[in-house]
């Protein structure tokens, strides 16, 4: 049995302008000392995903299960769940600065954690378990560190503190938010591997939500690619960067510079993501997507298998064998959309093709 | 590169803040170096790239170089015309030749003004154009970044990001400027809107003959934009030249590093490429350290290096224009030490 | 939550565009129906303006004049008020007989006149001197700066009272000190705001431009500041109406209308001969 399993996961909010979904029935699983990239854009769902999977997002309408460790977490109830949260699934957030409370020192924070759990933990043994953790994620003099404020520290040493106050109960599962956007290159590059090196150590299970494809490149096993509130993709890490199967994984890739499909100029995906109130009909990548057939305006594709592996699965009616970033793959794909392009879905492709020709990329 | 093909040149830029002890007649007690010596042109038609981190100076630079602050010491010279220091009046016609691009298309555009009077400012600034002559100039500007002319009496909050940020390029355009500095102008935004706007960029460079000062962290994207690319650590220049050699064969410790750690979607060359991890953080600009401002980083340092300030030059072997600040720079396919943790040899 | 606005702004700006855009006066008034309590004082404050506005429409339509004393209807057989109801007198009189809802709604009159003037001009002033004080800093703002000080420290019901005894008392006076330390608590405040303001991108692009300061000062920076500056505004409202009357009891005579006329001050034996006696004996209903 896999550490987390969810089903069908659904999460939307009611707003003065309509039903916001956020979250449009969404499944995956993460098994123990694994690492699953969310690379989703804004407004993909990514974040209320894993938010709601700790019951973070309140006002929202949630169904579907999220089975962790054998109990289901959505049906929790509050007192439980606050339970599970920090010592059994923990987050690091994106920017440091405003996770960490200014006002309290950065020792006090994490020893708080640990006895907000075991209230039986003295103070001064907390407070050793703090310093212990911060040595372990690499501050130089934690002794004096713990003591100190979070506007003392620089950003990555913030952002290690953080992972330090993540790791304080050795959770089984770690969500990690966007944990380097905010940072530098070099500094980046150092928090990417301590978290791989913990992982390793206590074979904690590993959520890294990003937009930066580099970043999945790197550190992830599998990779879900988010859109429009469902999984587009999912398939391990090969898969989604050398042979991706829907539009819009191929479209990411290759408009980023140097890239696995990456060749001269950058190939921008045309518009914009939806509006998650007033969602397009059908799958509701057609009205970007290169590839469009008459089905895609009706239907939307259900999450199905592509390659023999298993894993891999794809929301796209594209032939399962027109995968990859090769001529053949191309030729497949143009084959299947020739025969079944007509009427509404062939004006569909001329508006995205004439703004391709006129200004780039760029649909209002 | 000559005067005559040099746009902008800046001539060993320096801009110190004083740092204040407080109170109404506060004393000086120390100083954050944010650019301590630099010197790069800029080309026409030409996009100079200018990295890296935060505290390296390059944000601090473009404003000097935009006449936004005054400089401490040092020059800026845009065509030949000594641009440094003018007053307010003075620096008037330079204006019309030197615009930005920001960072933050949030906070770029003023939420309280209509986006067909942000675009038409530069012209009221400059008494261009009025009435029925601007508004249509305006929607020129927006059709040709890609902007639905219709909009021009929206706000800002009625615009993505993307868009927002295309109305700050329209704005930059429209007095129709020679060069445009671009700090950090895609950092902001979605990864499939990033490539939209880095080719709008692009095609007005083809266009107009445009010159960009194109700041960035990431570096996959200079790479994509840039002629030329100038590495910056602590308000030094670490290494400057041609976009190829540079990223081809870097002599910097610094840029070697800098390049190591730089994800890039493309997971069978990131396991191939040397990871080189550098301990610690950037220091802070107030109290650089002695001689190279690297050494205590660097992998390669030696005691010459926190005495001996490194000389930008052209090393042996490298092509004219290719500049390097170090006493020991790294070799084609050294591995040197590395002062971190081993290289990762790909990943499951 | 942050999460749902981002998704709101997110789904405003929608490609189908079938979602209007809203403009900031749209948003704010959607807002302002929504919340019951600000719907109920809207309409309270809206009534009492519309009452004191036809102030002198309801006295002659009661044929009661704002200091007219009706000593034979308006008062009973031993000398004292009449009660709310008798003879025509909605609110009945006040000791000298006259009536209290006429004299009531003509002080709404006054008091709002004095509010909102002095309000508007102590903004005015406020803004201006903030906006230059925060902008241009260095030593404009330290001089201003230390002057809003001192203005704000100043006690100025001493000054009121210095200057009634040289000038005597007036309207055109209350409201001149009124306004004079008020403007200072709006200064402050715009000054912080400006403080900030002035480091945001917005700024700093106009300034690429080449922007001159007043230009962005009055452009960029002054159009931001409104939502502060209307709290303060409507905070200092009302504020300005209670100084008045602490102003006047304390040093001035209680005559009735200072516009309404001259009146002969009814003579009763008890009273002071004085006709701009200081005597508190006779608090007006202001």
């Amino acid at each position: 049995m896999s550490l987390l399993e969810v089903s069908d996961l659904r999460v939307s909010f009611p707003t003065a302008d309509g039903l916001v979904q956020a979250v449009r029935g969404v499944s995956f699983n993460v098994e123990a000392g694994q690492t699953l990239g969310i690379v989703g854009e804004s407004g993909s769902g990514k974040t209320v995903l894993t938010q709601t999977l700790l019951r973070l997002t309140p006002g929202g309408e949630i169904t579907g299960k999220a089975v962790f460790n054998g109990t289901d977490l959505i049906s929790m109830r509050d007192d439980q769940i606050r339970k599970i949260r920090g010592a059994e699934i923990s987050v690091i957030f994106q920017d440091p600065l405003t996770s960490l409370h200014p006002l309290y020192k950065v020792g006090w924070q994490i020893a708080e954690m640990i006895r907000n759990h075991d209230r039986s933990v003295s103070k001064s043994a907390a407070r050793e378990r703090a310093v212990e953790l911060l040595a372990r994620v690499g501050i130089p003099q934690p002794r004096q560190r713990v003591d100190e404020y979070p506007h003392q520290f620089s950003g990555g040493m913030r952002q290690r503190a953080m992972i330090a106050m993540a790791l304080s109960l050795s959770p089984k599962m770690i969500i990690a938010d966007e944990p380097t956007t905010a940072l530098d290159a070099t500094v980046q590059a150092q928090i990417l591997d301590l978290l791989l090196d913990l992982q390793r150590e206590s074979d904690t299970a590993l959520i890294m939500i990003t937009h930066d494809l580099g970043v999945v490149a790197d550190i992830a096993d599998d990779v879900m690619v988010m859109y429009a509130g469902r999984a587009a993709e999912r398939a391990t890490k090969h898969d989604i960067f050398y042979e991706p199967h829907h539009p819009y994984t191929k479209g990411l890739l290759e408009s980023i510079p140097n890239s696995s499909a990456a060749v001269g100029r950058l190939k921008p995906i045309t518009g914009q993501p939806p509006s998650l109130i007033n969602l397009p009909s059908g799958c509701k990548f057609h009205p970007r997507c290169a590839y469009v057939m008459d089905r895609c305006l009706t239907e939307e594709p259900p999450l199905a298998a592509v390659g023999d592996n298993g894993v891999h699965r794809s929301a796209c009616f594209l032939p399962a064998s027109a995968a990859g970033l090769t001529g053949e793959a191309e030729e497949l794909r143009r084959q299947a959309v020739g025969s079944h392009r007509h009427g509404d879905a062939a004006e569909v492709a001329q508006a995205i093709a004439d703004s391709v020709d006129t200004t780039e990329g760029s649909v209002i | 590169m000559s005067d005559d093909d040099a746009l902008v040149r800046v001539d060993n830029l320096v801009k110190h803040f004083p740092i204040r002890s407080g109170g109404l007649l506060g004393r000086t007690v120390g100083q954050v170096q944010a650019v301590d010596g630099v010197s790069l042109t800029i080309g026409r038609g030409q996009t100079l790239g200018l990295v890296g981190e935060t505290g390296c100076g390059k944000s601090t630079l473009a404003r000097c170089i935009a006449g936004l602050i005054p400089v401490t010491a040092g020059s800026v010279t845009f065509e030949g015309h000594d641009i440094t220091n003018l007053s307010r009046r003075a620096m008037q016609p330079y204006r019309r030749e030197i615009q930005m691009i920001f960072q933050d298309p949030y906070g770029s555009l003023n939420p309280r003004r209509r986006v067909g009077s942000i675009i038409g400012e530069p012209f009221a600034v400059h008494n261009m154009l009025s009435g029925t002559a601007r508004k249509t100039k305006v929607q020129e500007l927006m059709e040709r970044v890609g902007l639905n002319p219709e909009h021009f009496n929206r706000f800002p909050a009625e615009f993505s990001g993307g868009q927002r940020q295309r109305i700050g390029v329209a704005r930059a355009l429209a007095l129709q400027p020679k060069l445009i500095i671009c700090d950090e102008p895609v950092s902001a935004l979605d990864v499939s809107i990033q490539a939209q706007v880095l080719n709008l960029l692009a095609d007005l460079q083809d266009d107009f003959g445009l010159s960009y000062l194109f700041i960035a962290h990431d570096l996959e994207v200079v790479r994509h934009v840039s002629h030329a690319v100038t590495v910056m650590y602590l308000g030094r220049i670490a290494e400057s030249g041609p976009k190829d050699p540079v990223y081809d064969a870097p002599r910097h410790p610094y840029t070697n590093a800098l390049l190591s750690a730089v994800p890039s979607a493309d997971p069978e060359a990131a396991a191939s490429r040397q990871r080189i991890i550098l301990t610690g953080d950037v220091p802070s600009p107030i109290n650089p350290p002695s001689g190279c401002r690297f050494h205590p980083r660097c992998p390669k340092a030696q005691d010459l290096c926190s005495q001996q300030e490194p000389l930008l030059e052209v090393k042996a072997g490298d092509p004219p224009g290719h500049e390097t600040a170090c006493h020991f720079p790294v070799a084609q396919g050294e591995t040197f030490a590395r002062a971190g943790r081993a290289s990762r040899t790909g990943t499951a | 939550m942050s999460i749902v606005t981002e998704l709101e702004v997110q789904a405003d700006t929608g490609p189908e565009q079938s979602i209007e855009g809203r403009s900031q006066w749209q948003l704010t008034w959607r807002r302002l129906l929504h919340d019951k309590v600000a719907v109920t004082s809207m309409i309270v404050i809206v009534l009492v303006a519309v009452l004191a506005i036809i102030a002198p429409a309801f006295a002659s339509l009661t044929g009661h004049g704002v200091a007219q004393t009706f000593p034979n209807q308006g008062e009973t057989s031993a000398g004292l008020p009449v009660s709310p109801g008798t003879h025509g007198f909605l609110l009945g009189t006040d000791s000298v007989g006259r009536d209290l809802l006429v004299r009531i709604l003509y002080g709404a009159r006054i008091s709002l006149f004095v509010g909102v003037l002095t309000t508007l001009i102590a903004t005015v002033a406020g803004v201006a001197i903030g906006l230059i004080a925060g902008y241009f800093g260095g030593w404009v703002d330290g001089v201003l700066a230390r002057f809003i000080d001192a203005v704000l420290a100043f006690p100025y019901v001493v000054l009121a009272l210095a200057l009634a005894a040289r000038f005597g008392p007036s309207l055109t006076l209350i409201i001149i000190v009124i306004s004079f330390f008020s403007w200072a608590a709006v200064a402050r405040i715009v000054r912080g705001q400006t403080l900030s303001l002035k480091e945001k991108e917005y700024v700093e692009a106009a300034r690429s431009l080449g922007a001159s300061p007043w230009r962005i000062m009055f452009f960029d920076i002054l159009p931001n500041l409104l939502a502060p500056v209307l709290v303060l505004g409507t905070l200092l409202v009302p504020s300005a109406i209670v100084s008045r009357p602490r102003c006047r009891s304390s040093a001035w005579a209680s005559r009735s209308r200072p516009r309404a006329g001259a009146t002969s001050w009814p003579r009763r034996p008890t009273s002071t001969s004085r006709p701009g006696g200081t005597s508190s004996s006779r608090p007006s209903p202001c």
